[in-house]
C-alpha cells in the first residue's frame, strides 16, 4: 500500500472520473456533450486549459466521431478517453463494434441514462444494456470512488495483452454523476506504479507497416471472432487479478466480478447493478436485523457475464429478486434473463423474480426493495419466473 | 514536377479493382507523392472493397479500414495521436469515395476540418456508389442514370459542390483534380502535404463499370470531362481560387456524354440545356464552382 | 518474446494473389518506345516499370489486368495488346 496521503475531496462521480482520466495520463480526449455526462468533459477541458493535464482535446461534432477519433489515437499508439450517455452511446453503436473487433483497448465512461422514445434525460441503464453485444467489457459501479478506481483499473484490464478489448465503465446518471461524496484521489506516483505506459501490440507504424482493422472471409473471420470471445472470457480472470492488485496498492477492493453482501445462509437475495446497490444494502441490513435471511449480490461485471460466480453464489438460495433498470423488450430485464441462462442446468435453481424499475429516473425506494425481497422470501423453489414493473 | 522525377516505388499493387479503375490510379499516384512516411484511412468504398481481404493487402504503407461515416474523425484522431508522439512528420491521408464524402461522411469531414488537425482528405469521385452496384450519390451529376435513378429516368439533382462546402470552413488548402492530369493532381497532393492543417483534394476518377465505357478509355474520359468544362481543375489556398489547368481544346458536353452510356437517356434538347448552363457558369467565372 | 497480434491485421503489401490472371492479353511493345513514361504514370496497377538502360518500358504480366490504357495513351502507338507467346505467360 502507498505510504503517501491521498487527497480526500467531496466531488461528484463525474469529477472523480475526470480525475481518473488525468491520473491515467490519457493523452487524447474526444467527447461530445450530453446530459448527464457533460461535466466529465468540462472538467477534463478545464484541467487542460489550466495546464493541469497534458493532453489533446479533439473537438468533434458527434459521438460517432468522438469514439472514432479515440480509436484513431489508439491506432497511433496513444492512450485515449471518451465518455457519453444515452443517445450519444446509441449514436456510437457502429463504432463500438469497430473498436472491439479491431481490439483497441479504449476506455469509455457511460453515465447511464434512459433512451428515447419516450424521451427522458433521467437515469436508467437501458443505454448500456442496448450495447451489450458490441463486444465491450461492461462494468457497473456503485459510487464515485468505485467509478474513479474502475477507470484506473479499466486501462490495466483493456491494455493487458491477453485481453486487448475496450472497457465501458458505467455509472448511474444523477445518482452518481451529480451527487457529491467523499472521494479519495490517489497521488500520481501511486497511479504510475499501478498503471504502466501504454504498450500497444500494433499501431499504424511507418517503420513496421501493417494493414490493421481489415476484412476477411470464412475461416479467417471466424477465427478472429473466436479469439475475441476467448479474450472476453479471459477478461473475467483479469478483472479479478487487476482488482486484487489495485487493492494491494490503494487498499480498496470491490470484490471482483460480483460482490455478495450478507449472503451467508440467505434464503432470498436481491441482485442488481449500479448505484441503487447502496439502498439495497440498507434494506438487507434492516431485514437481517429483523431476523430475515436475505442477502444482496451486486453484479459488477455484466460482460463478461460472471456465470460461475453467480452459479456458486446462488446454488443454495431459494429465490432471487432481480432488479433491472432496463428491459429486453419481448423477453425481460437483461440481468434477469442472462442470469436465468447462467443458472441453466443448476440442480434445483432458485425461483426468479424479475422487477423492472427505476426507469426514466424513477426512484426505487427502500420500501420497494423490501417488497421485492418479501416476495422472494415467499416464493417456492421451482416456481415459474415472474416479471413485474414496479414504478407504476 | 516532372514525370522523370516521380518515385518509381509502387506502394499500392494487386488490388481487386476493376481493370481501368481510376480510383485505384488515384491511390497509386497519391502514394507516389507521400512515399512510405504516410498512413492511410479508407472507409467503406471501392478502394476498401477491392483491398484488404486477409491476408491480401495492396497497401505497402500502414493502412486501416474505417467505418463509412468516420473518415474525417479517424484522420483527426490519428493525427492527434502522432502529434502527441512528436511524429507530425507522418502524413495522414484518407481516401473516401463520393458518397462517403458528400453524403454519409460529410458531417465527420466538416467536424474534422473544424477540428484543425493536419491531414489530407482525398475524395475520389466516381460519381455514384460504385462498389454496391452504381447507386446515385450526392455527387452523381444531373442527367446520369444509376441503378437508383434508372432509365428512362435519370438523376434530377445537380452535383453538390464539395469545394464550396469545404471552402466555407476556411480550410487552408483545397483543390480539385482528375486522374487524367496526374502531374496536376500530384502537385496538389504535395502542396497539401506541406500544410500544417486540414486539406481536401477532390479528384474526379472515371469509372468504366459505372459510367459505361471501355476500360482503356478511363484516361480519355477524364480528359473529356475537363475539356468539356464539366469538371474544372482548381486550387484554393488561403481563400484564393486559382485555375491550375486550362484545357487547350474545348469539347462539347455532348461529345463527353456520347463517350459513355450513363447519359444515354438525355434528349439533344436536355444536353443543350446542360451545355448552356456550363457556358453560362464559365462566363460568369463562378468563383468556387468546380463543376462547369 | 514476439507479441502475437490479435484481430484482423496483415503485414503491409502482402499480395500473395496477383491479378494478372484476369486477362489473357497483355501489352507488348511493337513499335519504338520514346520513353515518355505516359503509360507508366497512367497504369492504375503500377504494372509498368522503366528499363533505364534500354530507354523503354517493361510490362509486368503478373500484375497487368489488361485494361489497355497504356495502348490508348501511348503517343507513338508503340504498344499493342496481344496473347503472350509460350513461356512469357505468368
Amino acid at each position: 500500500m502507498s505510504t503517501r496521503t491521498p487527497a480526500r475531496k467531496y466531488i461528484t462521480a463525474n469529477e472523480a472520473v475526470a480525475c481518473a482520466a488525468r491520473l491515467a495520463r490519457v493523452e487524447v480526449i474526444a467527447a461530445y456533450p450530453i446530459t448527464p455526462q457533460t461535466t466529465i468533459v468540462e472538467k477534463l477541458a478545464s484541467f487542460i486549459a489550466r495546464g493541469e493535464m497534458d493532453a489533446d482535446f479533439i473537438k468533434v461534432e458527434s459521438e460517432h466521431s468522438a469514439l472514432t477519433a479515440c480509436m484513431g489515437a489508439r491506432m497511433a499508439g496513444v492512450r485515449a478517453f471518451t465518455s457519453t450517455s444515452s443517445q450519444g452511446l446509441e449514436y456510437m453503436h457502429e463504432m463500438l463494434a469497430y473498436v472491439s473487433g479491431g481490439r483497441y483497448p479504449l476506455v469509455l465512461v457511460n453515465v447511464c441514462r434512459s433512451v428515447a422514445l419516450p424521451w427522458s434525460i433521467w437515469g436508467d441503464q437501458q443505454d448500456a444494456i442496448q450495447q451489450r453485444d458490441t463486444g465491450w467489457i461492461q462494468i457497473f459501479t456503485e459510487t464515485g470512488q468505485e467509478a474513479m478506481d474502475m477507470v484506473l483499473q479499466a486501462y490495466r484490464i483493456a491494455e493487458d495483452h491477453r485481453i486487448l478489448l475496450p472497457v465501458m465503465i458505467c455509472l448511474d446518471g444523477f445518482i452518481q454523476s451529480h451527487t457529491e461524496e467523499l472521494v479519495e484521489i490517489p497521488d500520481q506516483e501511486s497511479v504510475d506504479s499501478f498503471l504502466p505506459p501504454y504498450d500497444p501490440v500494433v499501431t499504424l507504424d511507418v517503420d513496421n507497416p501493417h494493414t490493421i482493422s481489415m476484412g476477411g472471409f470464412g475461416k479467417h473471420y471466424a477465427a478472429w471472432r473466436r479469439e475475441q470471445q476467448a479474450a472476453a472470457e479471459k477478461a473475467g480472470e483479469v478483472i479479478v487479478e487487476v482488482g486484487d492488485e489495485f487493492a494491494r496498492v490503494f487498499g480498496r477492493h470491490y470484490g471482483g466480478l460480483i460482490e455478495p453482501y450478507r449472503c451467508e445462509g440467505a434464503e432470498a437475495v436481491i441482485l442488481l447493478m449500479g448505484a441503487l446497490t447502496g439502498t439495497a444494502r440498507e434494506v438487507v441490513d434492516e431485514m437481517r436485523a429483523d431476523g430475515q435471511a436475505v442477502g444482496l449480490i451486486k453484479v459488477r461485471a455484466f460482460r463478461p457475464f460472471p456465470v460461475q460466480s453467480l452459479r456458486q453464489a446462488l446454488s443454495l438460495v431459494k429465490a432471487a429478486a432481480v432488479l433491472d433498470r432496463d428491459c429486453s423488450w419481448g423477453y425481460g430485464g437483461a440481468l434477469a434473463t442472462d442470469l436465468k441462462a447462467a443458472l441453466y442446468s443448476l440442480p434445483n435453481p432458485p425461483a426468479m423474480l424479475n422487477f423492472i424499475g427505476g426507469l426514466g429516473g424513477a426512484d426505487v425506494s427502500p420500501e420497494q426493495m423490501k417488497y421485492m425481497l418479501d416476495k422472494a422470501l415467499a416464493a417456492k423453489k421451482g416456481a415459474p419466473s415472474s416479471m413485474e414493473f414496479i414504478d407504476l | 514536377m516532372k514525370l522523370k522525377e516521380i518515385s518509381r516505388e509502387e506502394l499500392f499493387r494487386s488490388s481487386y479493382g476493376c481493370a481501368g479503375c481510376a480510383a485505384v490510379l488515384a491511390v497509386r499516384l497519391t502514394l507516389k507523392v507521400l512515399g512510405r512516411n504516410c498512413v492511410c484511412v479508407v472507409p467503406a468504398n471501392c478502394i476498401s472493397t477491392v483491398s484488404c481481404y486477409y491476408p491480401q493487402t495492396p497497401f505497402f504503407v500502414p493502412m486501416t479500414v474505417m467505418a463509412f461515416a468516420a473518415t474525417g474523425a479517424a484522420l483527426s484522431g490519428i493525427s492527434a495521436g502522432f502529434r502527441r508522439r512528436g511524429r507530425e512528420d507522418i502524413s495522414v491521408v484518407g481516401f473516401s469515395g463520393d458518397g462517403g464524402t458528400a453524403d454519409i461522411g460529410i458531417q465527420s469531414l466538416s467536424g474534422a476540418i473544424d477540428g484543425g488537425y493536419k491531414f489530407i482528405y482525398i475524395c475520389y469521385d466516381n460519381e455514384a456508389y460504385m462498389n454496391t452496384g452504381i447507386q446515385r450519390s450526392g455527387l452523381t451529376p444531373y442527367g446520369a442514370t444509376t441503378t437508383t435513378t434508372p432509365a428512362p429516368c435519370f438523376e434530377t439533382e445537380s452535383k453538390k459542390d464539395m469545394l464550396r462546402i469545404v471552402a466555407a470552413h476556411d480550410i487552408p488548402y483545397a483543390a480539385t483534380a482528375c486522374t487524367s492530369y496526374p502531374l496536376d493532381f500530384m502537385q496538389k497532393v504535395a502542396r497539401a502535404n506541406r500544410v500544417n492543417g486540414p486539406t481536401y483534394i477532390h479528384v474526379l476518377a472515371p469509372c468504366p463499370t459505372g459510367w459505361g465505357f471501355a476500360p482503356d478509355r478511363a484516361i480519355e474520359l477524364g480528359r473529356m470531362a475537363v475539356e468539356s468544362g464539366f469538371w474544372r481543375l482548381v486550387e484554393l489556398e488561403n481563400g484564393k481560387l486559382r485555375t491550375t489547368h486550362k484545357p487547350s481544346r474545348r469539347r462539347s458536353v455532348a461529345e463527353y456524354f456520347a463517350a459513355q452510356t450513363r447519359f444515354r437517356q438525355l434528349s439533344p434538347e436536355q444536353i443543350e440545356e446542360i451545355q448552356r448552363n456550363i457556358d453560362r457558369r464559365q462566363a460568369a467565372g463562378q468563383a468556387f464552382s468546380a463543376t462547369g | 518474446m514476439k507479441k502475437s497480434i490479435p484481430g484482423p491485421v496483415s503485414r503491409a503489401g502482402n499480395i500473395p494473389t496477383r491479378m494478372g490472371s484476369w486477362s489473357t492479353i497483355k501489352p507488348v511493345l511493337k513499335g519504338k518506345c520514346n520513353f515518355c513514361l505516359l503509360c507508366w504514370i497512367f497504369c492504375p496497377e503500377g504494372a509498368i516499370s522503366q528499363d533505364e538502360g534500354h530507354r523503354q518500358v517493361l510490362f509486368n504480366n503478373e500484375e497487368c489486368k489488361g485494361c489497355g490504357i497504356c495502348v490508348r495513351e501511348c503517343p507513338t502507338g508503340a504498344i499493342e495488346m496481344a496473347e503472350p507467346e509460350q513461356g512469357e505467360r505468368p
